[in-house]
């Protein structure tokens, strides 16, 4: 099953670890905000990238990030 | 110029005699409100291809048949009325005008819904009146009329269901949707008040009837507020599919020459002057590089200059921001400065420029409402439809009406 990681743009304070865990996935604005790589706010993860996503869900100040199944759930 | 023979629906009233329909007008102009059954209700909704009319055109049936499906808690109907648009009048008329269509559109899917708690979501100041005509009516389902502050992003639906559950008039991240998790946590149809009205007529013509009017993809009528350069600014209502052209023609006509409409609201996109003959519906919009959006036309005299008048709505929009997401809070702040620079012939113009093309992608689609992309969607087409200006300005040659005032209202709520 896809998951796909989701950056809530109000918790996010722009701390800017994530980007340093992810950085094949996440990268900062000119503001210090992250950029999911499909530009937006959510970034489909290959199953090998699960880990990581976990490390810097948990490493975010603000809890703002989640990993959510494809279709929408949350994980 | 095509005549449009055509009566109107929702403002019946105030077109036969500048009226107001209280309870006993309303009752003698269009009879009683039929009983339904909540699918019956809900299939003529869906065959009359009603879509939602505060901005973002989702079929009105779909909705209904979601919260219906979804629900393991009572759901919790809301109209709203609230318009912080500032270009938009038209839910604020069609409540001085026709209070009780929408009331009925109310009471409709309510009932349909098994709700038990409806509440009408009104601007600041707007409610005395509207509870005066609630009063008068003896509804299954007690509508609460409650006034939501008048800004701009208040009347976006995360934030009327999160004020309307105690919390700030400000908006929530989605998901979910207030369908899915709105007031208190039960699932919440938020539907605008001239959808509900529209509603209301459907439930009694019928879809054949609601069809006969507007397009097969929007049928129906609209109403739309013109405003800028026109003799009659205001609120009309017209067929879905009415060119641009003919509804400011309905407005009085231009006062003066028009280089451009602002369609959509301040988030919305410039039509340039050969696309004045564009029908007023989302697909042919979009296919002219505008929206439709909350239908409002403002007309930009040709003596204006765009990228000045774009500027200041932008600056308008960057200080309507909640502050609550990064790229919107600082992101448009930056885009109003680049093209406050490029509005102005400043010597950074062309590095401003490159900057903006850049900040344009990087605050699209990344808040929580979208104020920061109808800010970027604004400011892209003031870059394509004013393009022969912009060149003039990176040369350090601004038009004449650079540095101008407003012309549209940028007052803060």
């Amino acid at each position: 099953m896809t998951r796909r990681l989701r950056v809530d743009p109000i918790a996010c304070a722009g701390h800017g670890l994530c980007a340093d865990l992810l950085p094949d996935h996440i990268d900062l604005d000119e503001w210090g905000y992250p950029i999911l790589d499909d530009g937006r706010r959510t970034a489909p993860l290959d199953p090998d990238e699960i880990r990581a996503a976990r490390a810097a869900i948990a490493a975010c100040p603000t809890l703002a990030l989640r990993l959510d199944l494809e279709s929408g759930g949350r994980v | 110029m095509t005549a449009i023979a055509f009566r109107p629906r929702l403002l019946a009233g105030w077109a036969t005699d500048a009226s107001r329909d209280d309870l006993a007008a309303h009752l003698a102009r269009h009879g009683p409100l039929p009983r339904l059954t909540p699918d019956a209700l809900i299939a003529r909704v869906d065959a009359a291809g009603l879509r939602g009319r505060g901005g973002g055109g989702f079929p009105t049936a779909a909705k209904l048949r979601a919260v219906a499906a979804g629900r393991r808690r009572r759901p919790v109907v809301v109209a709203n009325g609230c318009e912080g648009e500032p270009a938009s009048h038209k839910d604020a008329a069609l409540l001085d005008c026709a209070p009780h269509l929408v009331l009925d559109g109310i009471a409709l899917v309510a009932h349909a819904l098994g709700a038990t708690t409806a509440i009408l979501a009104v601007h600041v100041g707007a409610a005395d009146r509207v509870r005066e005509e609630v009063a008068a009516r003896r509804d299954r389902v007690p509508v609460r009329v409650e006034e939501v502050p008048g800004r701009y992003v208040a009347s976006e639906e995360t934030a009327v269901v999160q004020y309307l559950s105690g919390g700030p008039a400000l908006p929530t991240t989605s998901p979910p949707r207030p369908g899915e998790r709105g007031i208190r946590g039960a699932p919440t149809l938020v539907d605008n008040v001239e959808t509900l009205a529209q509603l209301a007529l459907i439930a009694r013509y019928g879809p054949a009837w609601f069809r006969e009017t507007g397009t097969p993809d929007l049928p129906g009528t609209l109403l739309v507020t013109t405003g800028g350069a026109v003799q009659a600014p205001g609120v009309v209502e017209v067929p879905a599919g009415t060119p641009v052209r003919a509804v400011l023609d309905l407005a009085g006509g231009p006062t003066e020459l028009v280089q451009a409409v602002l369609s959509g609201g301040y988030g919305g996109a410039w039509l340039g002057a050969p696309a004045i003959d564009t029908a007023l519906s989302h697909t042919a919009l979009r296919e002219a590089g505008s929206v439709l959006g909350v239908p409002t036309l403002l007309a930009l005299p040709a003596r204006a200059c765009g990228l000045t008048q774009t500027a200041h709505l932008v600056r308008y929009l960057s200080g309507e921001s909640a502050g609550q997401c990064g790229p919107c809070r600082f992101g448009l702040p930056a885009v109003a400065d680049d093209l406050t620079a490029i509005a102005c012939a400043t010597r950074d113009a062309p590095a401003a420029a490159d900057r903006l093309a850049r900040r344009l992608g990087l605050v699209t689609a990344r808040g929580a409402c979208a104020l920061p992309d109808g800010a970027a969607r604004l400011t892209r087409s003031a870059l394509h439809v004013f393009a022969a200006d912009l060149r003039d300005h990176l040369r350090g040659r601004p038009c004449g009406g650079a540095a101008a005032a407003p012309l549209f209202p940028v007052v803060h709520g």
